[in-house]
């Protein structure tokens, strides 16, 4: 046992020297594999975060949203529709809600603005609860910082910051403004006995159809917008970039058979002289094979590691800047957020292994079948 | 005893090509003596050796060492003999490019797990010996003709193998380092290792110490076969 460790230190301590002294040559390898990794785990990182915020939106989202719809535009709703809502079979609780955007002129970001359907959340009038997103773009960092918004007739009003939620979806999160319903009529100039929509929750999960069409026939102005339809319009959103992102991936993949093949095809003259020599002063086959494993690994292993750091903050710290570009049509929707890091264990193995075992493979392989033979031939 | 029963080389077998280096020889070399292989240029001598030290196998014919054939071993074996048995001091060197002159010193102990410590005490001091101590931490290619062939020698012998080869080791040398060369060969056949080389080098079939010439021509031996062909006998 000892011998062996000390036996795979030496190789290893060869290997170094191995490495260090083909410098340009393996900086270059470790670079290439990098970006390869740092591509294939952006596209994954960011793949698995969009699914991971989806589902968040989804448990969140309520199972019957109630619009106002005058001339395709989004209009407020009485009070007496939220009862009459509620006042249907099948429908155990309608709610008026008060929501909406705010573009801040300060800082060009788009807040989501509401008033909590949770009781215990609604912060006192004059109190606002924010996004971690919010102190962030307006660059308030310090503890107790008053959040100034000016109303659409262009005078300020103060807000006192009771909490800042931390991340737990950024989708959810990060933009959000929490008021008092009387503050949000106040600012946002809303009468009182209106609401901006209605969500409303259903016995039974199954009857959500039936009661959309009665209730549509019953209330035409209103369009019915139920979690299923939700759920269709974010996994177009997703699908459509997560297809891009598989293209991206695949492309990178490609890219790394290339390499790998490449390197599989054979050995330069240089390096089978090399294995050469090794055997002929004693080195056994394993020897040769252990000694490139450790090369094959050190690189490979490196690079993995250097590839999915850089991926993650990619990703994570960077908002994903390089995807920028494709991924823009988010801005739509929900502008400025950031993705709350997500990492699923089982794909980042996967990566792992499409990676770096086939250019394992690729490194001992041809040591393999060069090694076996005669150390004569193989010098000459 | 290293014995040679018959012992046939093609390179190339079966191709066009194909060309017989060794023809059927039967050679018997005795431990602990220093015995020398002469012949022109591509008369096989390097061939022959590489036979001899278990680096090529033979075509036909029969390797045997101390009485055991050794020439169908599996290449596991082989390298347990190349690693115990034989310290080879190659025509071109075979030096690793990049390794400095001690690492390449050092290169047949990687696998032995041994101590590296001593290792390197043990490599230092083969490399001082043959006077290349201030040229040890410089990569091979850097070194002379002369400093690298001293290196290979240094490598060949850090194992202590009891059968030193060596090929054509004086031809990069001048005389005072042949000399030097020729007096460490003398100590260690004295010391009981037993020495082959091949030369075209006159002062070494004429050194003190050299037991046994071997004529090679055209793969075939056709002088000192038996053992029986002396210094004496005189020049090809
Ligand atoms: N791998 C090979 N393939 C084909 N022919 C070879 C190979 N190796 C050696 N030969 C040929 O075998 C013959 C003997 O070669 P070898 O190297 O044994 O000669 P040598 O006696 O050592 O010559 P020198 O004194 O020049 O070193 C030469 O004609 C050489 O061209
Ligand atoms: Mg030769």
């Amino acid at each position: 046992m000892m011998i062996w460790a000390r036996r795979q230190r030496a190789l290893a301590d060869y290997t170094l020297a191995a490495l260090s002294r083909r410098k340009g040559k393996n900086i270059a390898l470790v670079a290439i594999f990098s970006l390869v990794v740092f591509a294939l785990s952006s596209a994954m990182f960011f793949a698995a975060a969009l699914r991971h915020e989806t589902t968040q939106v989804l448990r969140n989202a309520p199972e019957i949203v109630v619009q106002k719809l005058i001339m395709g535009r989004q209009d407020l709703i009485p009070g007496d529709v939220v009862d009459t809502i509620a006042g249907f079979r099948g429908v155990t609780s309608a709610k008026g809600r008060l929501w909406g955007y705010y573009y801040d002129r300060i800082d060009g970001a788009n807040y989501t603005v509401m008033v909590p359907d949770d009781p215990a959340l609604i912060p006192a009038v004059g109190h606002v609860a924010v996004g971690e997103g919010v102190p962030r773009a307006r660059g308030l960092a310090w503890e107790g910082a008053p959040l100034f918004l000016s109303r659409y007739e262009g005078d300020l009003k103060r807000f006192d910051v009771d909490r800042t939620f931390t991340r737990d979806s950024a989708l959810m999160t990060a933009d959000l403004v929490l008021m008092n319903p009387q503050d949000f009529r106040a600012f946002f100039d809303i009468p009182e006995g209106l609401y901006t929509d209605v969500v409303a929750t259903v016995r039974n999960q199954n009857e959500v159809a039936t009661i959309v069409t009665k209730a549509s026939n019953a209330l035409p102005q209103m369009r019915f917008v139920t979690r299923a339809d939700i759920e269709r319009t974010y996994q177009k959103l997703f699908d459509w970039r997560e297809g891009l992102l598989v293209v991206l991936a695949g492309a990178g993949l490609l890219a790394f058979a290339i390499f790998a093949a490449e390197k599989a095809s054979g050995l330069s003259a240089e390096e089978a002289r090399e294995i050469g020599i090794l055997k002929a002063v004693g080195w056994d086959t394993r020897d040769v094979i252990a000694m490139k494993m450790w090369e094959g690994g050190l690189v490979s292993l490196g690079a993995f590691l250097i590839g999915t750091v850089a991926g993650f903050a990619h990703v994570f710290l960077f908002d994903g800047a390089l995807f920028a570009p494709v991924l823009r049509g988010w801005a739509v929707i929900y502008p400025d957020f950031a993705l709350t890091p997500h990492i699923d264990g089982v794909q980042l193995m996967t990566l792992g292994l499409l990676t770096v075992v086939p250019y394992m493979a690729a490194t001992v392989v041809p040591v393999w079948r060069t090694a076996s033979g005669d150390p004569d031939a193989v010098m000459r | 005893m290293i014995t040679l029963n018959a012992v046939t080389k093609l390179y190339n077998e079966g191709r066009p090509n194909e060309f017989a280096a060794l023809h059927e020889i039967d050679l018997t070399l005795a431990r602990g003596a220093m015995s020398v292989l002469r012949g022109p240029s591509g008369s096989g001598k390097t061939t022959l050796l590489s036979i001899l030290a278990c680096m090529a196998r033979p075509t036909s014919g029969r390797v045997s060492i101390d009485g055991e054939i050794v020439s169908g071993l599996p290449e596991r074996f082989l390298t347990e003999l190349r690693r115990t048995t034989f310290g080879f001091v190659f025509q071109r060197f075979n030096l690793v490019r990049g390794l400095t002159a001690l690492e390449n010193v050092m290169l047949p102990t990687v696998p032995l797990g041994a101590d590296y410590g001593q290792t390197r005490d043990r490599a230092m001091a083969r490399l001082e010996a043959l006077g290349l101590a201030d040229k040890a931490a410089m990569p091979i290619e850097h070194l002379s003709g002369g400093e690298a062939q001293r290196t290979a020698i240094a490598r060949a012998l850090i194992n202590d193998p009891p059968i030193l080869i060596a090929d054509e080791p004086t031809a990069n040398l001048d005389t005072a380092l042949a000399e030097k060369f020729l007096a460490i060969l003398a100590e260690e056949r004295a010391a009981g290792r037993t020495v082959i080389l091949t030369s075209h080098d006159p002062r070494i079939w004429e050194a003190e110490g050299v037991d046994r010439i071997v004529t090679l021509r055209d793969g075939r031996i056709v002088e000192g076969a038996t053992g029986e062909g002396a210094i004496t006998e005189g020049a090809v």
